[in-house]
């Protein structure tokens, strides 16, 4: 199997998306021949030509807001925004527009859109850069939200979002495109939106997404030189979000810890939680334990390490769970 | 300002654009096709696209049924059978007239208040009021009509239209042989104030996109006025997105109907897009839950009653020999279609709740899914009306 950084193997589910259907089309700002700021896009305008490759104007609700007219033309626009705080001007389009067009139609209009958008701190940024405005998109109902932890699932979660009839927004763990893995080319995985448990373990569960899941496995290894059995699961989808998954193992392991880099307050740990608490309440041997941003505009680039959960908050959280 | 005088300048038909005065242009030429007392003007221009005298009839009619077709709306808003209605008297030759001018094959994505277009599109009129009586948020299949759902969010609309036609355009360019067509962005005044509108005349512009920006310019965003929201005439705006721009009197039928045309025309051709400020008037309110008379002054409404756009051509058709049992039939008719109207109206119900369940989203969402049965459990623990429940 190939060796690939996330950036490269979206890059190839956007390529063979590309040759998969002439219905879909990338759509962007600087996305052709520089190939997107973080040249995810690099190489396909030159394959595929600039009216597969669309290098528009500068305007979010206009890439989104025609993207939604080319979807209702039988297209399937991929629109690349450029970074996460750079989505607000295109807010409107995707909660009241892209949304909500299958439930006004009652069914009868499709708005098959993705919307890719690089998310998160951790590369030193400037204002807007660097934020995790996951939940308020997940609050919306109609839209589908997914985030990809590895070259693996960026490779097929990209194509599966495309294939998917319902409007997919996926937020790339920008910090994470020069994360190298193997990727299977061959073999289709299963349903996009589910989560995945990637390490198993017994006395406490751990759930991260995106950015965080490198930092959610080195926190159980560190857990483990200290005896402690932590089972890491990562959600690659945030909405819908699989509370069967993560209920099975905390119905096991009798303690949650959930961590994301966006604010704690309203955000995706606290949905969890609450849905965990209702369905396996027995089982939960401690409170749930979020560990995430504080309720803060995300910090300037020299204070960001403060802001960013890692593994010594991880663990302490971990501790304040096996500690009740 | 005076409003009253600047939009009254604004009729003078055939004048040109003259020099800045002040912070406001003088107002540009604008086209007519039929004088307010019902006469014929030529217009080197767009006479060549100006409706065959054979169709003036059914031009009227539609503009006679949608008005009544307002009548009976607002009054079923009255008497509570709906949450709200829009009103379009005043705007009907603006709306008939484009509406008659697009071909099959064209797409209209209307605002909220185009129940003129829609009849021209074959839309079932009791349909346009499921919105409003609060049964779904749609009422009609788009594609059968090619007339998108109505748009409650200002000018989002537009940028649809205009993705819309960069799909067309890009359908042709594969299929050369495919049939041309051009889409219609519906917005107000009021409207072009919103950042879409800016961003779907880039887009159209950048991509040479087959649109044509029809604004009904009725004067009022609500209780603001349009001298309010620019500085020059919107049709002028145009200019600096690098397309045409042209005022037509909305109040005349006729040449609503001529300038569409050609600006279809234009589109389908792969010219580019074309911006139309159909100079109107909105006679009532913006909506019922509005009251004009607390910002606007009568004497304007009345400086417009003159320009009515079927009394003019009502006056130019008499004037031709139209008989008078054509316009009594037609009353007729408008009165068969109010009562139709009624009764469809209260027959409306919503659907199950579950219908919503349903619709949310295109494919399997295990939390819909999940809080569907929740809810189905829930209704289900009732005692059934016939055993003395709710």
């Amino acid at each position: 199997m190939p060796v690939m950084t996330i950036a490269k193997a979206i890059n190839a589910g956007l390529r063979a998306a590309l040759k998969d259907s002439p219905a879909t089309l990338l759509m962007g700002e600087d996305i052709g021949a520089l190939g997107g700021v973080y040249r995810v896009t690099e190489g396909l305008k030159a394959e595929f030509g600039a009216d597969r490759v669309v290098d528009t104007p500068l305007g979010e609700s206009g890439i989104i807001g025609t993207a939604i007219g080319l979807a209702l033309r039988g297209y399937r626009p991929v629109c690349e925004i450029q970074f996460d705080g750079f989505v607000f001007p295109g807010f409107n389009q995707i909660t009241t527009q892209l949304a909500k067009m299958h439930a006004r139609s009652d069914g009868m209009l499709r708005v098959p859109v993705v919307i890719r958008i690089p998310y998160g701190g951790g590369i030193g940024s400037v204002e807007h850069h660097s934020e995790s405005p996951e939940a308020l998109f997940a609050h919306t109902a109609g839209l589908r939200i997914i985030t990809p932890s590895n070259p693996q699932d960026a490779y097929w979660m990209i194509q599966q979002a495309i294939d998917c009839d319902d409007p997919v927004i996926v937020f790339e763990p920008k910090r994470r495109y020069w994360l190298k893995g193997e990727v299977d080319l061959t073999t289709p995985p299963g349903n996009p939106f589910t989560a995945h448990v990637l390490r198993a373990g017994t006395d406490a569960t751990l759930v991260a997404y995106g950015p965080l899941v490198p930092v959610a496995l080195a926190a159980a290894n560190a857990a483990a030189e200290d005896g402690t059995s932590v089972e890491v699961i990562d959600l690659r989808s945030v909405s819908p979000m699989d509370f069967d998954t993560v209920t099975a193992s905390v119905q096991k392991t009798g303690r949650l810890i959930i961590a994301h880099e966006a604010p704690t307050f309203g955000g995706i740990g606290g949905e969890l939680a609450a849905r965990v608490s209702e369905r396996a309440f027995l089982s939960l041997q401690a409170p749930v334990m979020r560990v995430g941003g504080f309720h803060l505009p995300y910090p300037v680039a020299r204070m960001e390490d403060h802001y960013l959960p890692d593994i010594d908050r991880i663990l302490e959280s971990l501790d304040r769970a096996l500690a009740y | 300002m005076d409003v009253a005088r600047s939009t009254a300048a604004g009729l003078e038909p055939g004048r040109a654009p003259g020099a800045v005065t002040g912070s406001r242009r003088d107002q540009p030429a604008m086209v007519q096709l039929l004088t307010e007392d019902g006469h014929l003007v030529p217009d080197d221009r767009f006479s060549d696209f100006a409706p065959h005298p054979e169709i003036y009839p059914s031009l009227y009619r539609d503009m006679f049924l949608i008005r009544r077709f307002d009548q009976e709306s607002t009054a079923l808003q009255r008497q509570g059978q709906l949450a709200l209605w829009v009103p379009l008297t005043g705007q009907e030759a603006a709306q008939i007239g484009s509406g008659r001018a697009m071909q099959a094959a064209d797409y209209a994505f209307p605002t909220y208040r185009e129940h003129g277009v829609a009849l021209t599109r074959g839309v079932d009129l009791p349909d346009i009021l499921r919105l409003f009586r609060g049964t779904t948020n749609g009422g009609w299949d788009p594609r059968e009509h090619n007339f998108q759902l109505y748009t409650l969010v200002l000018a989002a609309q537009t940028l649809h239209a205009v993705g819309y036609a960069m799909g067309i355009q890009r359908d042709r360019a594969t299929d050369p042989g495919a049939e041309a067509a051009a889409t219609v962005a519906y917005f107000g005044d009021g409207a072009s104030s919103e950042g879409d509108v800016h961003e779907a005349m880039v887009f159209a512009a950048s991509f040479n996109a087959p649109v044509v920006f029809f604004c009904q310019n009725n004067h009022w965003a609500i209780s603001v006025p349009s001298e309010v929201q620019t500085r020059v005439p919107l049709s002028e705006r145009a200019a600096g997105y690098g397309f045409p721009g042209i005022r037509v009197d909305g109040n005349d039928i006729l040449a609503v109907n001529a300038v569409t045309a050609w600006a279809l025309d234009h589109a389908r051709r792969g010219n580019g897009p074309v911006l139309i400020e159909a100079f109107t008037y909105r006679m009532s309110a913006h909506t019922t839950a509005d009251d004009p008379t607390k910002y606007r002054a009568s004497a304007e409404e009345e400086s417009w009653a003159p320009r009515d756009p079927l009394r003019r051509l009502e006056s130019h058709l008499r004037a031709t020999g139209i008989p008078d049992s054509f316009f009594t039939d037609l009353e007729g008719e408008a009165t068969e279609q109010a009562g139709r109207l009624r009764k469809a109206v209260l027959a409306m119900e919503a659907p199950d709740l579950s219908h919503r369940f349903g619709t949310a989203y295109a494919e399997p969402h295990p939390l819909v899914q999940e809080e569907l049965r929740q809810w189905q459990d829930y209704e289900a623990g009732f005692v059934p009306a016939d055993e003395g429940g709710k």
